[in-house]
């Protein structure tokens, strides 16, 4: 049980809930689709981004609670934040999810709940999806992107 | 597990303690739990009898079939040759020739796609498939029905997860040239009434392929009952190595077809000017073929056949029966099919929790589970879920496992509160 308590933190719980920033955002800027094709886990993040800033951001998808919680926590983390800064915070937390030591010393804040995904490889990319879509939809790419 | 776990309605029919002996991967921790496996349709574990099989084949008579005078290649193809009558003995079938090694369920749909539909079908044709199919019997008929300017057309299935089948014969026309079908549903556990359907077909003259691949494990099967054109299966998903199955297929139609894959093996003799084909089965069988697989498949079919197809639906449909009471009692669960007739699998979803938390936290508790789509996404779209958790039985499973699974879905609830 403690072991899953570490996956499955309260903070994690309570965003797969209550998930921040769902809805579709009708005046987004851009936007993308993210799927996973292993699991059919399927997310939309819309961006409204002004003098490389990320002024707005929601999302809208289906997924299982680390997916939804990783969603609902990276629309909280990048929001007001330079797109520059924001990948910067993808690259740190991918690191902190595949083990390999973190260096450059990026604050991850809240993202730390997610440290015991650490331990189920299969579900590393539940977490990664929203951060993938995130990133397609700076590169403003209409095609979806899978885990894949 | 100690015997005093094993229910007395269990050994009456089958010893599954001594079953459970068979076969070594069972008996191990996961999680620091017991392992319970109940991911049995996605694949089964193998008894030692299919191992030391295997393992003997290398160990003693390693050699290529079919060609070597000397005494390694004669005894490897006398026992590639025995699995054939062993598959064809299994079926049911009236000849060995009927049998033709693939390497799985998927590839013998492929094979009959490509070597006896594709010069069937004609723009405006048809290819008629249940809405329940595995992706494995969806896609290849999409492919060559887009090659062919053909249509692929779809059975809908009822709320419960059985085939509408006054729409079967609605949509059963002139223009079907093919009915695909699969016996038992990987996803729903459906059993279809396939000697029905075969029979509606055959009095329009259209033939019928049967993905068997969730059938042959779960229930006897008699293709000469059926009066199916083709059935496939794989080893795999019966106690049998992974790489190997059978298509069986009625002789007059291996006779006219093309070729599927081409080179050794498959010919009689070549030369630059052309090239005899060998005589079916062998025509397609193109290559060194799996001998190991061929001979661990026989060996599953030998274990399964020792107890008796039949007393092992016995066994797993008491099973499947418990278990559906005991985790539709828990809480928000709610069935993902409930037809007429099912076979092994029970497929299900839990209010407001996603089956791929549900399937880690079951596997924290050493329980095996599938969650997912179970590679029939039209079948998810159905019944409006992107995936199910699936818990499917095999000849080894017990009630103290379904305890274990309902003990596990209540930890999911605790997690989720």
């Amino acid at each position: 049980m403690s072991d899953l308590r570490e996956l499955y933190q309260e903070v994690i719980l309570d965003h797969n809930k209550r998930p921040r920033n769902c809805y579709v955002m009708d005046c987004a800027t851009r936007s993308a689709d993210g799927h996973n094709p292993l699991c059919g886990d399927t997310v939309k993040v819309y961006l409204q981004i002004e003098d490389g800033v990320i002024e707005e951001i929601s999302f809208q998808g289906e997924g299982c609670a680390i997916c939804t919680a990783s969603t609902s926590i990276m629309t909280e983390s990048v929001k007001g934040k330079t797109v520059e800064e924001a990948k910067e915070l993808f690259e740190e937390f991918h690191e902190m999810l595949t083990g390999v030591a973190a260096e450059q010393g990026v604050e991850l804040g809240k993202l730390k709940v997610f440290e015991g995904v650490r331990e189920y490889p299969v579900r590393v990319k539940c977490a990664t999806l929203a951060w993938h879509t995130l990133n397609a939809a700076i590169n403003s790419g209409d095609e979806p992107v899978t885990t894949e | 597990m100690t015997p005093e776990t094993i229910t007395a309605t269990d050994a009456a029919a089958l010893d599954i303690e001594r079953i459970r002996a068979d076969f070594p991967a069972l008996h191990q921790e996961v999680n620091g739990k017991p392992l319970v496996y109940l991911d049995n349709a996605a694949t089964t574990q193998k008894p030692q009898a299919v191992i030391d099989a295997v393992r003997t084949f290398y160990e003693r008579d390693c050699s290529n079939v079919h060609r070597g005078v000397h005494r390694l290649s004669q005894r490897a193809t006398v026992a590639y040759e025995q699995a054939r009558t062993t598959v064809k003995n299994h079926l049911g079938a009236n000849d060995s020739r009927e049998i033709v090694f693939t390497r799985s369920t998927t590839e013998g749909i492929n094979l009959v796609a490509s070597s006896f539909v594709r010069s069937r079908l004609e723009p405006g044709d048809e290819v008629l498939i249940s809405a329940m199919e595995h992706h494995s019997n969806i896609v290849p008929w999409q492919i060559l029905c887009e090659e062919r300017g053909a249509k692929l057309v779809v059975i809908p299935i009822d709320d419960d997860g059985d085939i509408i089948l006054s729409e079967y014969e609605r949509l059963l026309t002139e223009r079907t040239k093919i009915v695909g079908v699969v016996h038992v549903s990987n996803a729903l556990g459906t059993v279809n009434p396939v000697r029905e359907m075969i029979a509606t077909a055959h009095a329009k003259g259209v033939p019928v392929i049967v993905d068997g691949a969730q059938a042959v494990p779960h229930l006897a099967v008699d293709v000469r009952n059926l009066d199916c054109d083709f059935y496939v299966f794989s080893a795999h998903k019966v106690y049998g190595p992974t790489g190997i199955g059978a298509l069986y297929s009625k002789r007059e139609h291996l006779l006219e077809m093309a070729p599927y894959q081409s080179g050794g093996d498959m010919i009689l003799s070549v030369t630059f000017e052309g090239t005899t084909f060998n005589e079916p089965p062998h025509r397609f069988e193109a290559g060194t073929p799996n001998i190991e697989g061929a001979i661990g498949l026989a060996a599953a079919l030998d274990y399964v056949d020792g107890f008796g197809i039949d007393a092992i639906a016995n066994h797993e449909g008491r099973l499947l029966a418990d278990a559906t009471a005991a985790v539709l009692a828990v809480p928000g669960v709610r069935l993902v099919g409930s037809a007429r007739r099912r076979a092994s699998a029970l497929s299900f979803v839990m209010e407001g929790i996603h089956p791929h938390d549900i399937g880690t936290i079951l596997d924290s508790e050493g329980v095996a589970v599938r969650a997912g789509h179970h590679c029939a996404q039209p079948v998810m779209a159905r019944y409006g879920v992107s995936a199910t958790v699936r818990a499917s039985f095999a000849i080894y499973n017990t009630t103290h496992e379904i305890d274990a699974l309902v003990a596990g879905l209540q930890k999911v609830r605790e997690v989720f509160g």
